[in-house]
């Protein structure tokens, strides 16, 4: 078994994991991907995975080695955000040729990460595998190897090409690699009894910064947040940290578990979505420094930051309240994170009517029942057709959901909001609750749904429809409606005649 | 006239350039009730997904053969058939379009055989058309994906026949945008003739608000329609990647063809408007005739702002051509010139130096440009260099409207010459009272700009 196989298997293994729990050693090992339809699939691959969990880390240069597809067709699209360096959205790939899949892509791949020292110097080069070199043969991790003694600097082997899963196997093997290179290589300038490390926060539209100023706060000390708004240093000196918090749900719950057998960092899995989740989050944070060493006064400045956000957060609710009692929701997260979107929802009393729990776990999917009651509706695979009836049939009002199935809600002529990783708008914390209620509700009540879902005056009687006035067949559908869509649709068109 | 050099660099930084499935995947959506598939990994086809609707803010129905390490090794055959037998069955489309991949490629899966296989093995697909493209992506770019596509599905579906009066065919090059396609159709038909386009983007990719959600393409040229253009009179290319496909269709039926290098500017109109007068026996309509005049008053009122504009741009070559032609007919100069795959009209290009790379060395040679023209990912570089930063091609995803741009026809082009010049005027400098004092020799500084410079 080769270094890769064995690693997707020891992932695959991972003991934490509530899935896992659940199964024979047998059943196990054959692993967590279900094997995809041909012809009926539609995710990401590893590689895609690997790049989410570890491109927000934004001094660094990611590399990706293989053909232009992997990182032309990709670049700078997902929202995580920096407070300092850029260089994590500099596009890096070595677009490999007809040459190189020939005769290999290795020696190309040294040189780039020379090109890339030469012209940007930053603090190391992670050289993403993608499936194409890895089919040749291309060794990354040796070529690695070599480039970090030949330039003393480190270069590292992300090791998660496309085809050998999802891109939840992407994170995992995403948090492997900095497990093997990077964490415990480097030594904080001094550490305090309140640091902390944050797994799985990848920090998009910058909903770390939501939380922080409340750590801040409680003078609890971020020492190092894998991957949101990190720097490689803090990666490499995490280990130093008293206590860490996992994010999103499963994600690199490898990182987190491993991390505490290595450097007995022990961790809690937490949310920062909704209130209950958040007060929880702060909570276990402050026990977790207590437990090791933290003055226990902690506790108690926790306490009272809890009870003031709440209370604003409560106060801020009372215009939308009434407004959005029993709003009914179809949620579509592909199950990661769903029951913390859940729960915030409900929280604020609107009604969640479905939601999907694809790549959810049993024990995600056991808080669900607890929220929603016995009879959930929880969907494991919807269609996309089954969600745009449930939207049309007006069984849910609005949907949540990752920005590639929104036109199933626009085409409907039904509300959307972006709950996914290329959204603009920050929903941590509790000033990021309040602003996923006003989200809400900006999108429900917007002017523009009367509008779009009024017939056109062909649709009615009055007016000839489209074969007595002699139009061709083959004029298409848009050539008789001058309103362009949805999108279009903002302003308000209200004589169609008159355009 | 352009001498075209290729970068010497290893690591390709900022790429310009987007892989060969992924322009033939958009080809297929030009096609209606299409399912686009691509050959490969998964991975590959959700981030052409991911693309394309950041770009058309549209629902894109594409699919993957899903292959895996284990499927590669062996050979995707038994996924190619699982994939079409699956589409087949939750989507029930009238076309499947397949592209290979890399991955694929390097294996050296014969899917044109797996397919002979499969019509044999499955007489239920017998009215399902399918077409295969090969499209690796270490090869080439997104423009040559496309045209292959194109000249992939005529080869496969064009039937020979009798010819239809008045039918004529438009090959569309892969720079045209939904809007440009509607436009070119009412420019045919204005001239009473009945036009099939391929691919039709804008029936499938325009934005209209269904009443049923599809899966696969809704709108687009269909499929009696595509084995009809063996019957057409006459075939009009679009764009100098289109020949392949027009030659192939002559060949294949007989269909004669003129290649349009393309539809914006002056001269390229009057072409269009000669050709289209010749072959229909109408005189060119009065609505025509107005849109000229009005072009020629355009290039009149803005050549004041565009005449020695400095002009950055990166684009594939279609794209790069038409536009760079026209700026540099009303004055401008190209700059700094890069492109991403190679093509008989770079030579032709009139600027110094046409490079085949990124936006890295765009990046580099647009230092004292006065105008950067490329797609959305040339918004970080635009930021640095502090210039007015014009947005075309594919993909643009953080602006609206990409899809009804129009720049075709001597409407579009008018539209485009005012957009450009309205930039250059937005971003005129205002004068200074020291804009014109000379630079003081060195030691005899006055005490005021000493004092500036401390600052
Ligand atoms: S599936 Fe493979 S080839 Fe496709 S994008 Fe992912 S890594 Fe690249």
């Amino acid at each position: 078994m080769d270094a890769l196989s064995k690693k997707v298997q020891e992932v695959f293994d991972e003991p934490a994991c509530g899935k896992n729990q659940a199964k024979g050693e047998k059943e196990r090992k054959k692993g967590c991907t279900k094997q995809l339809q041909p012809g009926a699939a539609a995710g990401g691959c590893a590689f895609d995975g690997a790049k989410i969990a570890l491109q927000p880390i934004t001094d660094v240069a990611h590399l990706v080695h293989g053909p232009i597809a992997c990182e032309g067709n990709s670049w700078d699209n997902r929202g995580a955000k920096s407070s300092d360096s850029r260089l994590y959205r500099t596009g890096f790939t070595t677009d490999i040729n007809e040459l190189d899949v020939v005769y290999g892509g290795e020696k190309r791949l040294f040189k780039s990460v020379k090109e890339i020292l030469d012209k940007y110097d930053p603090p190391a080069v992670f050289v993403y595998q993608t499936c194409v070199t890895a089919l040749i043969g291309d060794d990354i991790e040796a070529v690695c190897k070599a480039a970090s003694e030949k330039f003393g600097k480190p270069i590292i082997p992300i090791n998660a090409p496309g085809f050998v899963g999802n891109k939840n196997l992407g994170n995992k093997l995403a948090g492997e690699a900095l497990l093997d290179h990077v964490i415990g290589t480097a030594e904080p300038e001094y550490t305090t009894p309140y640091d902390i490390n944050i797994i799985g926060e990848y920090n998009l539209a910058g909903e770390l910064w939501q939380v922080k100023p409340l750590l801040d706060e409680m003078g609890v000390r971020i020492l190092s947040c894998i991957s949101g708004d990190a720097k490689y240093q803090e990666v490499a000196y995490s280990h130093r940290a008293k206590a860490a918090m996992m994010v999103c749900s499963k994600a690199m719950i490898n990182i987190a578990r491993k991390m505490d057998e290595r450097y007995q960092i022990p961790f809690f899995e937490g949310s920062f979505y909704g209130i209950t989740d958040m007060n929880e989050s702060l909570r276990s944070i402050a026990k977790l420094l207590v437990e090791k060493g933290a003055p226990a006064d902690l506790l108690e400045r926790t306490e009272a930051i809890i009870q003031r956000e709440e209370a604003t957060f409560w106060q801020a609710m009372e215009p939308y309240k009434d407004r959005l009692q029993g709003v009914k929701v179809l949620l579509i997260t592909g199950g990661v994170k769903s029951w913390s979107v859940v729960s915030a929802l409900q929280e604020v009393g609107m009604e969640i009517v479905g939601t999907s729990v694809k790549k959810s776990t049993l024990e995600d999917k056991q808080k669900i029942k607890e929220l929603m009651g016995e009879d959930a509706h929880m969907i494991d695979d919807m269609t996309p057709r089954e969600m745009y009836k449930m939207l049309k049939d007006a069984q849910a009002e609005i949907m949540l959901s990752g920005g590639r199935s929104q036109f199933i809600a626009l085409k409907a002529k039904m509300p959307w909001l972006d709950i996914n990783q290329e959204r603009h708008h920050a929903y941590a914390g509790y000033s990021g609750m309040v602003k996923l209620v006003q989200e809400i509700d900006k999108a429900l009540t917007n002017p523009i749904w009367e509008q779009v879902r009024r017939p056109a005056p062909w649709e009615t009687n009055s007016v000839p429809s489209a074969e007595d006035s002699g139009l061709s067949k083959t004029t298409t559908p848009s050539a008789l409606s001058p309103e362009p869509s949805v999108l279009g649709g903002l302003s308000p068109q209200t004589s169609v005649l008159g355009t | 006239m352009a001498n075209v050099t290729h970068v010497k660099k290893s690591c390709a930084v900022n790429p310009l350039k987007m892989s060969q499935p992924i322009g033939a995947a958009l080809a297929f959506m030009g096609l209606n009730n299409c399912m686009p598939t691509l050959h490969g990994s998964q991975g590959c086809t959700a981030f052409g997904l991911v693309l394309f609707v950041r770009h058309f803010k549209e629902a894109v129905p594409m699919q993957t053969t899903a292959m895996n390490e284990a499927t590669t090794i062996m050979g995707g055959m038994e996924n190619v058939e699982q994939a079409i037998l699956n589409i087949h069955k939750r989507a029930n489309p009238a076309i499947i379009g397949i592209a290979s991949t890399g991955l694929t490629e390097t294996k050296g899966d014969d899917v044109d055989g797996y397919l002979a296989a499969i019509r044999k093995k499955h007489p239920e697909l017998d009215e399902l058309a399918l077409v295969y493209v090969s499209t690796p992506d270490y090869v080439g770019a997104f423009q040559d994906g496309w045209a292959k596509a194109v000249t992939k599905i005529v080869q496969e579906l064009a039937e020979p026949g009798e010819k239809i009066a008045g039918q004529v065919n438009v090959l569309a090059g892969s720079n045209l945008t939904p809007g440009d396609i509607e436009e070119i159709r009412e420019l045919v038909e204005a001239f009473g003739l009945k036009p099939i386009i391929l691919p039709d983007l804008s029936g499938s990719m325009d934005g209209h608000v269904p009443d049923n959600f599809s899966p696969t393409t809704l709108g687009g040229t269909t499929l009696a329609e595509l084995r009809s253009t063996g019957a057409s009179e006459f075939t009009i290319a679009i764009g100098e990647h289109m020949r392949e496909a027009a030659q192939t269709l002559q060949d294949k039926c007989g269909v004669p063809f003129q290649v349009l290098e393309s539809l914006t500017g002056l001269d390229a109109n009057d072409q269009l408007m000669s050709l289209l007068a010749q072959k229909s026996g109408r005189a060119a309509p009065n609505k025509y005739r107005r849109q000229r005049s009005q072009l020629v008053d355009a290039m009149l009122d803005a050549h004041f702002y565009i005449g020695g504009k400095k002009i950055a741009i990166g684009a594939e070559p279609e794209m790069l051509s038409a536009i760079g032609h026209l700026l540099v007919g009303i004055g401008a100069e190209l700059a700094a010139v890069v492109t991403t795959t190679h093509s008989p009209l770079l030579e032709k290009l009139p600027a110094q130096e046409v490079l085949i790379g990124d936006l890295e060395d765009l990046e580099l040679r647009a230092q004292g440009c006065d105008m950067l023209i490329t797609h959305s990912h040339g918004r970080q570089m635009a930021e640095r260099l502090n210039i007015p930063f014009l947005r075309m091609g594919i993909p643009m995803f953080d602006r609206l409207g990409a899809a009804h741009q129009v720049t075709v026809g001597y409407r579009g082009t008018r539209d485009l010459i005012f957009t450009v010049a309205n930039m250059f005027m937005a971003a005129a400098h205002e004068p200074a009272p020291d804009d014109w004092r000379q630079p003081v020799a060195d030691g005899a500084e006055c005490g005021s700009c000493a004092s500036t410079a401390a600052h």
